[in-house]
């Protein structure tokens, strides 16, 4: 029988199908953090259970640390006391952590992929809707709450119900000045917040191909963005060399093995989905939002809809706009911004760094902007020293941050403050995301870096035109 | 993580009558740095039911005392949406409620909270609007949510509605079981099975 991509995966990872009831679903690998897992372990214990498989299980802590002085004791009492149960728990159990300061630390679904514990073809979660990145990879990849944390932990099972299919096909060339963020805001706004709720996406067609594997985590990172359980994308040449020779890559005959699996791993051509949706990639510009969820995106040269154009309810429509104190038919270009950050599990990648600074190399940093730039882990600060990316910075009047999550959920001291207007290129512009009262428009590390030098919302491609004339 | 069952519930109810409700509005992320399950109550709807001095906000719904004491939330389409934090539901549960009705539901939200006994009710949004408008009317307005039979009614009037939801998760609720009971009985099977993992 003809099967997608997705069957092929959850099919293989089915141990006990229940009738009228959710599948039990066997995970290959799971990434915890110091926010979600506390209380899986402390049912652990009540329950007088262990960890099954301690070596599928892996542990960093990226959520409530700091991004300034990562060598001195982190200063909240709350943050403090989960990174030591973090590293308690792994150790009682035996699971590998890379704690603050360990070379691997970083944003749990950028190390996941850097050490190559993502893989082709493999079943992924952690308490953490972003893990829908890792489906880049061909894997199938999702988030998942704390009581399913404690399964994993102690049977390397979850229950869940299969999702439904779609497949969002967007065929063409990108524009210039387009980015896969803006291929992802774009589908976004096509969707709606909760448009792909109850599906599990698959990303096909010319733009993913062509696509940089950093890219396509980008994009499927944002899938849980319009309410679907994940996305991924069909591995292929790209998705093998990047993941070739990493720390828990298989290698010699493991390698082979696997490759005999991964090379199954594509949707058979008359394999049917149950959405299906076409975008033209021309039909994309720079994007940007305007209001409190990743639905409520635009071209960024385009102006604030009208509330009687928009679907839905129109008063929730006003009480968003009315939070971001904007008004319908507002123009984004030109709205002065005080607050940049370049970072998180969407756009803290090499890739987003070298966009950025193709902006601002040359340019000075606005002076009524304040910047926040967090690579995802220490690799990506290396790869940034090694590629001269931080002089290019420092030039510009930019400072470089220690990595973790930081201004995307603002749980430890990165807040963007009440009233205060961020364009960042995290995944959430909800009410208080950044900060409590602040205000975020999500957008590319492009845009993000053409506001950082002009202090005001700008398309980035009238300063990418001048650097090219 | 026990919790009580589930059988039949007649309650007033919140309404909540705002789209897209994410989890950053049902708990703010600052809120979640506990390391046990306590707390998350106090911290529900935390930045919609106090102002920035820490003061009440009188008639948020939540606030608002001709609603008190009601153990169901009616919240408008795509409730819960966002982030997997299962505080979430923790805070639903923890602030008195055992039941969310809405047209629409966030996955990850709606799969949290039958793991930890609250139940979601999905209903048509016709009913959902039904509902809203006889609370406006009189806010001591009593919904029955019926496990077993699977209805959800208004009492005043009779208007019920039937909600899916599946047998094994039903059967869950209405014992007060949870899933970890349930895998911890298959270890066997699940060690068979990760053998013919290739990695």
């Amino acid at each position: 029988m003809s099967k997608t991509l997705f069957d092929k995966v959850w099919d293989s990872h089915v141990v006990r199908n229940i009738e009228d009831g959710p599948d039990v679903f066997f995970i290959d690998r799971h990434f915890i953090h110091e926010v979600t897992s506390p209380v899986a372990f402390v049912g652990l214990r009540s329950r007088g259970i262990g960890v099954m498989y301690p070596e599928r299980t892996f542990a960093t802590a990226d959520h409530n640390t700091p991004t300034w002085n990562q060598h001195l004791p982190v200063a909240d009492p709350l943050s403090a006391n989960q990174l030591e149960a973090l590293a308690k728990n792994a150790e009682q159990y035996g699971i590998s952590h890379w704690g603050l300061g360990h070379r691997n630390n970083g944003i749990v679904h950028i190390v996941g992929p850097e050490n190559g514990i993502t893989l082709p073809g493999s079943t992924i979660v952690c308490g953490d809707s972003h893990t829908s990145t890792h489906g880049a990879f061909g894997a199938i990849a999702f988030g998942i709450g704390t009581s399913e944390v404690e399964m994993v932990l102690s049977t390397q099972c979850i229950m869940q119900p299969k999702p439904k299919k779609m497949r969002i096909n967007v065929n063409g060339k990108l524009g210039f000045g387009v980015t896969p963020k803006d291929v992802a805001l774009y589908i976004i706004s096509q969707q709606t917040t909760s448009g792909a709720t109850g599906y599990f996406v698959e990303y096909a067609g010319d733009v993913f191909e062509d696509m940089s594997m950093e890219g396509r985590m980008t994009v499927c990172n944002l899938s849980i963005e319009m309410g679907a359980r994940g996305g991924m994308i069909a591995p292929d040449e790209k998705t093998f060399e990047y993941i070739k020779g990493r720390k828990h890559t298989p290698k010699g005959a493991d390698w082979d093995k696997a490759m005999t699996y991964w090379e199954t791993l594509y949707t058979d051509e008359d394999a049917e989905f149950d959405l299906e949706f076409n975008y033209d990639a021309a039909d994309i510009e720079p994007m940007i939002t305007y209001g409190t969820n990743p639905g409520m995106g635009m071209g960024v040269t385009q102006s604030i809809p009208l509330a009687e154009d928009v679907q839905g309810g129109v008063a929730t429509y006003k009480k968003s706009l009315g939070y971001m104190k904007f008004d319908e038919g507002d123009d984004m270009i030109g709205k002065t911004v005080d607050y940049v950050f370049l970072g998180s599990c969407t756009n803290g990648r090499i890739e987003d760094f070298r966009a950025f600074c193709s902006i601002v190399e040359g340019r000075q940093k606005a002076d009524n902007i304040t910047a926040w730039l967090v690579p995802g882990s220490h690799k990506v600060v290396d790869q940034i020293k090694e590629e001269g990316l931080d002089k290019i910075l420092d030039a510009s009047g930019f400072v470089l941050r220690e990595p973790g999550c930081s201004a995307c959920l603002a749980m430890n001291d990165d807040k963007v403050p009440a009233g205060k207007l961020a364009v960042s290129t995290s995944n959430r512009n909800f009410e208080g995301r950044q900060g409590p009262g602040s205000r975020t428009l999500l957008a590319s590390p492009l845009v993000a870096a053409a506001t950082a030098v002009t202090g005001v919302v700008t398309d980035p491609r009238t300063l990418m035109e001048q650097v090219s004339a | 993580m026990a919790y009580d069952k589930f059988e039949v519930l007649t309650s007033t109810a919140y309404p909540l009558p705002i789209e897209n409700v994410d989890t950053d509005q049902i708990i703010p992320a600052r809120f979640l740095k506990a390391t046990e399950r306590k707390g998350f109550g106090d911290n529900f709807f935390r930045d919609w039911r106090y102002d920035s001095e820490g003061n009440p906000i009188a008639d948020f719904p939540l606030n608002d005392k001709k609603y008190e004491g009601s153990k169901i939330l009616v919240g408008g389409k795509n409730f819960g949406s966002g982030s997997s934090r299962e505080h979430a539901a923790w805070s639903v549960y923890d602030f008195g409620l055992r039941c969310v009705i809405s047209s629409f539901f966030a996955d990850i939200f709606r799969n949290n909270c039958l793991n930890i006994g609250v139940l979601p009710v999905q209903v048509s949004a016709d009913f959902a609007q039904k509902l809203f408008d006889a609370i406006e009317v009189d806010p001591k307005t009593e919904i029955k949510v019926d496990l077993p039979n699977q209805t959800v009614t208004l009492v005043s009037t009779g208007e019920s509605e039937t909600f899916d939801i599946n047998g094994y998760k039903k059967d869950n609720m209405l014992n007060g079981f949870d899933d970890i009971d349930y895998l911890q009985n298959m270890k066997e099977e699940v060690k068979a099975f990760a053998e013919t993992r290739p990695f």
